[in-house]
């Protein structure tokens, strides 16, 4: 055995593996700013518009959402392939809104109750008569501060 | 330690998104608190440019077909009426800090739209219409301070919105020939 040993001593040294934690550390700390923690599950599936006039949602942890869009594939069945208004993890009504509304000011600290936004993520080929009910459902909760979620779109002109 | 940092880095690759929100920010207007007789506020024809949106997202602005790459043109030409025109809308002396005594447009938008629309339409005309307000303040901040609006500070920035208002009021939907 030993005559094997004393061929590995030309071999390279080891690459140093100290600085190791430094890097990950450092990629670590990269994800943990620049991220957002994912708030919940899709059950619809959206393809948002595009406009170039927008404004960047600041303050994430004083936004909800409510997502309007095609039911998933394996919802279908059940909730057909007309857009449906999902709020939180489950599908829901326009006469649900008022609740939802009412537990997201809730959740939230009372000094910061009348600063929520509500971003709405809908699907591009949604009808508007869809949108239009919840804007009466959220001007009847007094959610006044609203965005329409939308993609940057390209100048051509 | 780099199995920890490892086990960290992997969490929070798997449980976070990197998209950031954007969007049109809009403020919707409070419900009335009592019902009202149909309000009394009277606004002349030639103040208001009337944009219907119809089920199969064809516009008509003031009557008139028009496609959404006129309309940015259509609705700076009416804020600014920049002939004086009968037709466009009146406008008034206001005094404005930084400009002095200017004349201000009275003009005020009104859109409609059906059930039927899409939305991805309704934000083009958003969306249009937004970027008509910023070119529209955009020129008046540059003849003045030679900055672009978002440049300015924010009593310049009133100042110039006060300068070129824009008003834009959403009618209650119609249900014109279309199920909901």
């Amino acid at each position: 055995m030993s005559k094997f040993r004393k061929e590995g001593g030309k071999e390279l040294p080891e690459i140093s593996t100290a600085s190791l934690p430094d890097i990950v550390f450092m990629l670590l700390f990269f994800f943990m700013v620049s991220t957002t923690m994912r708030d919940v599950e899709l059950n619809v599936s959206y393809l948002q518009p595009q406009a170039k006039e927008l404004t960047k949602l600041e303050k994430k942890d004083l936004v909800s959402n409510i997502h309007v869009g095609v039911p998933l594939r394996k919802y279908q069945k059940t909730f057909g392939t007309e857009s449906r208004i999902q709020l939180n993890d489950q599908f829901a009504t326009v006469d649900d809104i008022q609740s939802f509304i009412a537990s997201e000011r809730e959740a939230r600290k009372e000094e910061l109750r009348n600063k929520l936004t509500t971003s709405l993520k809908v699907d591009r080929y949604t009808k508007m008569g869809i949108i239009v009910d919840i804007k009466q459902e959220l001007r009847k909760a007094s959610a006044l501060k609203l965005n329409y979620s939308a993609l940057q779109g390209a100048d051509e002109n | 330690m780099a199995d920890i940092a490892f086990l960290l880095l992997i969490f929070f690759l798997v449980s976070t998104t990197m998209d950031v929100d954007t969007g049109i920010y809009k403020k919707l207007p409070p419900i009335p608190e009592k019902q009202e007789t149909p309000e009394d506020i009277k606004v002349k024809k030639r103040n208001v440019l009337a944009i219907l949106v119809n089920r199969n997202d064809e516009l008509l602005v003031n009557g008139e077909l028009l496609d959404i790459s006129q309309l940015r043109e259509k609705t700076k030409e009416f804020i600014l009426n920049p002939n004086n025109s009968d037709e466009l809308p009146e406008k008034q002396v206001k005094t404005v800090p930084y400009f002095g005594d200017v004349m201000v447009s009275k003009g005020l938008v009104s859109l409609q739209n059906d059930r039927g629309t899409s939305y991805e339409m309704y934000i083009r005309v958003q969306d249009e219409l937004a970027i008509a307000a910023r070119e529209l303040k955009d020129e008046k901040a540059m003849s003045k301070w030679g900055k672009v609006y978002s440049e300015l500070d924010k009593e310049q920035q009133d100042a110039v919105k006060k300068y070129v208002p824009m008003a834009i009021s959403e009618a209650e939907p119609k249900n014109v020939g279309g199920k909901r």
